[in-house]
């Protein structure tokens, strides 16, 4: 028997969902029209005024937001009403040293827990269970998203953030938790551990959880599923549009469910910026229908999928996005974290010791990704004491380390060692094979 | 006169190390004395040749990150406490020593120490003026 958190928004007919999105549309652009500037001018550089766009089969004429917009706009640009409203910020990785901010009223939090409530519903949560967040809080947006959620079903939430394996795994046992919130990759790594440690799975009672911030594959999902005996969901979001909870999958499992209530994707080819038909692969957008602090519209997430608007067996109307299948720039995802190589080349030009080319080798120990980054040594900063290289190596790990947030291996190479090729270099190994 | 020490960045993988004694080989330059700093990723060879100049030309010509570094070299009679003693002197001039190597000539049984410290200018004064024996530049080119 599926069971449903709001039963009436999951379950809406499709024409209900035209309509609704349609008029919340409207809305959402004659706010962001008056009170985003920025918005203002792409608006009227297309000659479009918010009362031209009539229903929702109109989004199309609206101008893309992108990456490089929340650049221009650092950091409150983008904001439609006044900080006075706004209850929280959130930030991730920008393309370069500026991070992505964003911000939320206290209706835009309501939105996000009741997205979570729905994915924690799936997972087989309710005010029972005890759920376990083991997603980082702060900037990021997991720990808070999944706790703000799990507190909405009211279920006994435990805040443990990211980190401190043994404690992890201790709690989960001790207090029993039914349910569990990290990536995927966190997961597995919490399940070797708990066999690594002799521990016997049978005395865990986890019995579901929800898995985002980085691409997995099916393989590891049964791999998590065996592990931790439970039964895994795949919930996706980006901060820019919410943070975790945009989309997840169902007992199905086999698409993710975009709240479209709430959100509107669409899929376009990323050179041709055309909507690409439903089921063709092409490049992930969304706009936001319901948020106030930061609604943004046409945003290209970057991230390759498709959509699916068959009917699903589980019941719920709202369309399926595929699991994301690659990305359409250079951006990976690290250990959840996103990092963008021209963030590592901005910090080895601050420095200035080294040549700024550079290789990036991902690659997983176990469950956990690790991230080299091979470094041309110049001939100005070639010293012939190994101390003083080792300075070196160090000194660009702890820029790398307060520039990304993760630990990086820094391998000092010889100057010109690095392939180079015409057009766009080539600077990115990723060993893991996760699309 | 000091000695030119040519010190070469090598990184460790199968066969660079090869690369570059070829390109040594190639330009006819023969090597006094040679050693190897190495870690897990990289290595700096340090090498003492007949010709620095043209050594080091080739190699940067080649592509070869290569660095001359200013060493000094004293002779010791084969014998214990002879190492210990000339060191002895450094340590009361307070003298730090970056790194060191030692082989043994080829004409007698003295061993030659090749030394890299700050000033190794001061460092052959203060061998010279307690007695050490300083291998000049000329003469560890061919030794």
């Amino acid at each position: 028997m599926e069971k449903y958190w709001n039963a009436a928004a999951e379950k809406m007919s499709r024409d209900e969902i035209h309509e609704l999105q349609s008029k919340k549309l409207k809305r959402t652009l004659e706010r962001v029209y008056t009170n985003v500037p920025y918005y203002r001018a792409k608006m009227q550089q297309k000659g479009i005024l918010p009362g031209d766009i009539k229903t929702i089969d109109d989004l199309e004429y609206l101008p893309f937001t992108t990456k490089q917009d929340l650049r221009e706009t650092y950091p409150f640009g983008l904001f439609a009403v006044p900080m006075s409203e706004v209850v929280r910020i959130h930030a991730s990785s920008g393309t370069t040293g500026k991070q992505t901010v964003v911000g939320y009223t206290a209706h835009d939090i309501e939105i996000w827990a009741e997205c979570v409530a729905r994915a924690l519903t799936i997972a087989g949560a309710d005010n029972t269970s005890m759920v376990q967040v083991s997603y980082g809080y702060g900037l990021f947006t997991g720990g808070m998203g999944a706790h703000y959620g799990s507190e909405r079903i009211g279920a006994s939430t435990v805040p443990t953030s990211s980190g401190n394996t043994k404690r992890q795994i201790t709690l989960l046992k001790d207090f029993g938790a039914t349910h569990l919130c990290c990536t995927p990759s966190y997961a597995i790594y919490l399940g070797e551990t708990i066999r690594d440690m002799g521990l016997d799975i049978s005395e865990f009672k986890l019995k579901g959880g929800l898995f985002g911030a980085e691409p997995w594959t099916e393989g590891m999902r049964a791999e998590l599923e065996r592990l931790l005996r439970l039964d895994a969901h795949d919930i996706y979001g980006l901060s820019e549009i919410m943070g975790p909870g945009v989309a997840v999958d169902c007992s199905q499992k086999s698409g993710l469910h975009v709240w479209e209530d709430h959100f509107v994707p669409e899929i376009i080819d990323p050179d041709t910026e055309k909507v690409l038909p439903a089921k063709s692969n092409g490049e992930l957008v969304f706009s936001c229908l319901s948020k106030e602090a930061f609604p943004l519209i046409r945003y290209r997430t970057r991230d390759v999928s498709s959509l699916n608007y068959d009917e699903c067996e589980c019941g719920r109307t709202h369309v399926r996005m595929s699991k994301p299948c690659g990305r359409t720039d250079d951006m990976l995802i690290i250990r959840g974290v996103n990092v963008f190589p021209s963030q590592i080349e901005q910090v080895l030009m601050e420095l200035g010791e080294t040549s700024p080319h550079y290789m990036l080798i991902v690659d997983r120990d176990g469950q956990l990704d690790t991230l080299e980054v091979q470094v041309e040594i110049s001939d100005s900063h070639f010293f012939d004491e190994v101390r003083k290289m080792e300075s070196l190596a160090a000194k660009i790990r702890a820029a790398l380390q307060s520039m990304l947030g993760i630990a990086a291996k820094v391998t000092l190479v010889e100057p010109k060692s690095i392939e180079r090729s015409e057009g766009k270099a080539k600077r990115i190994i990723d060993k893991r094979n996760l699309y | 006169m000091l000695i030119k020490q040519l010190s070469v960045f090598v990184e460790n993988k199968k066969g660079r190390l090869m690369q570059i004694t070829k390109i040594l080989a190639e330009n006819n330059i023969n090597m006094s004395a040679l050693s190897i700093a190495d870690t897990t990723d990289f290595g700096i060879l340090r090498i003492i040749v007949n010709d620095p100049d043209k050594a080091q030309k080739a190699l940067s010509e080649a592509g070869v990150t290569v660095k001359c570094t200013e060493v000094c070299a004293f002779a010791a009679p084969d014998k214990p406490g002879e190492l210990h003693k000339a060191l002895a002197y450094l340590v009361d001039e307070d003298m730090n020593i970056e790194y060191m190597y030692a082989f043994i000539g080829k004409k007698d049984s003295r061993a030659i120490v090749v030394v890299r410290v700050d000033n190794p200018q001061k460092a052959v004064e203060v061998f010279k003026k307690n007695g050490v024996t300083v291998v000049e530049a000329s003469e560890a080119y061919n030794l």
